[in-house]
């Protein structure tokens, strides 16, 4: 069966997203994970190309979805948009985000706001051989600390750190490792206004997940979250597209 | 001064960032924060915008925004 986003579940147990800026060696780690086993395509009704993989890791079988590169959940763009709204609606049950090891300060940007909306996450810091080139040294385990999730630090391009990471992801996805997500703390006026509204939104899209966090998008006026709310494209649970209607162009490569 | 004076190839630290609404969030989740090392990398054939070099992205900037980024140039 296939979820809004196209993405088949059967034969899988788990689905794990990759996220991150661009040019952070997102793709360079799906491809590491996944090899041949994986499909491209785009994604529905958008000019957004997407990959999907399979992830085979002791026992389970992991569905990993390489999002759009992205600077943040405050989307421009289709690209941005596509990442947001799997992030925030696909019901992935990890986030893997890759940080560029050589640019955390900028990448924590976007991890911070993914934290403030799910807690199954895992880190990878990427490049991290790149940044000791360059003289950077990353405290993996303080960000760990800070941020309560799995850090690893990994180089995709030499496949170093991958089984850790893998191991990181079977934990979120089996509930071993959750934090709990970020809670912004807003001010008492905000807060009230925020409360209100969500309830308003969930009350137009029952069980949207992740009410509290459109309710803030919409009072800070962004048109393209309006937009989602009223073409009914946040609606869950997932419309099931039948075998071989709607289907993506899929190619094995 | 502001970051529209920045002549294309030199450098520059921002000071501070004056913008409101999406584009002071968006210009803070590409790293344009106060501290960051900024440069002008080329201007359109129309004169605006510029592209700014920031923490190894290449963004294009209008000329009325970067009147708004209040910049030190690094000599």
């Amino acid at each position: 069966m296939k979820d809004r986003f196209d993405i088949d579940r059967t034969g899988h147990d788990y689905v794990v997203a990759l996220a991150g800026n661009p040019n952070t060696g997102k793709s360079t780690l799906f491809n590491g994970f996944t090899g041949l086993r994986q499909h491209t395509g785009n994604w529905p009704g958008k000019t957004v190309t997407r990959a999907e993989g399979t992830l085979r890791y002791e026992d389970k079988r992991y569905k990993l979805v390489d999002l759009p590169g992205a600077y943040s959940l405050i989307a421009d763009g289709q690209d941005e948009q596509v990442a947001r709204d799997f992030v925030l609606f696909g019901k992935p049950d990890c986030v893997v985000i890759v940080l560029d090891a050589t640019n955390v300060e900028r990448n924590l940007a976007l991890a911070l706001q993914i934290l403030e909306v799910t807690g199954r996450v895992v880190i990878a810091l990427n490049l991290i051989d790149e940044a000791q080139r360059r003289g950077i040294t990353v405290d993996a385990e303080k960000i760990s600390q800070e941020l309560k999730v799995p850090v690893v630090p990994t180089v995709a391009r030499d496949k170093k750190g991958l089984i850790e990471l893998a191991a990181a992801i079977a934990d979120v996805c089996s509930g071993k490792a959750v934090a709990p997500s970020r809670r912004r703390e807003l001010d008492p006026e905000l807060e009230s206004a925020v409360t209100e509204l969500e309830r308003l939104v969930e009350a137009v899209v029952p069980g949207v997940p992740n009410a509290r966090w459109i309710a803030l998008r919409l009072l800070d006026g962004d048109p393209s979250i309006e937009e989602g709310l009223a073409s009914g494209e946040f609606a869950t649970p997932a419309t099931p597209t039948r075998e071989g209607s709607g289907k993506p162009s899929e190619v094995a490569s | 001064m502001t970051l529209d004076l920045l002549r294309i190839g030199e450098k520059a630290k921002v000071v501070t960032v004056n913008c409101h609404g999406f584009l002071r969030t968006r210009l803070a989740d590409l790293g344009l924060l106060p501290g960051t090392p900024i440069q002008a990398v080329t201007r359109s054939p129309m004169g605006d915008p510029t592209a700014y070099e920031v923490r190894g992205s290449v963004i294009a900037i209008r000329r009325e925004d970067a009147q708004l980024i209040e910049v030190e140039r690094e000599r």
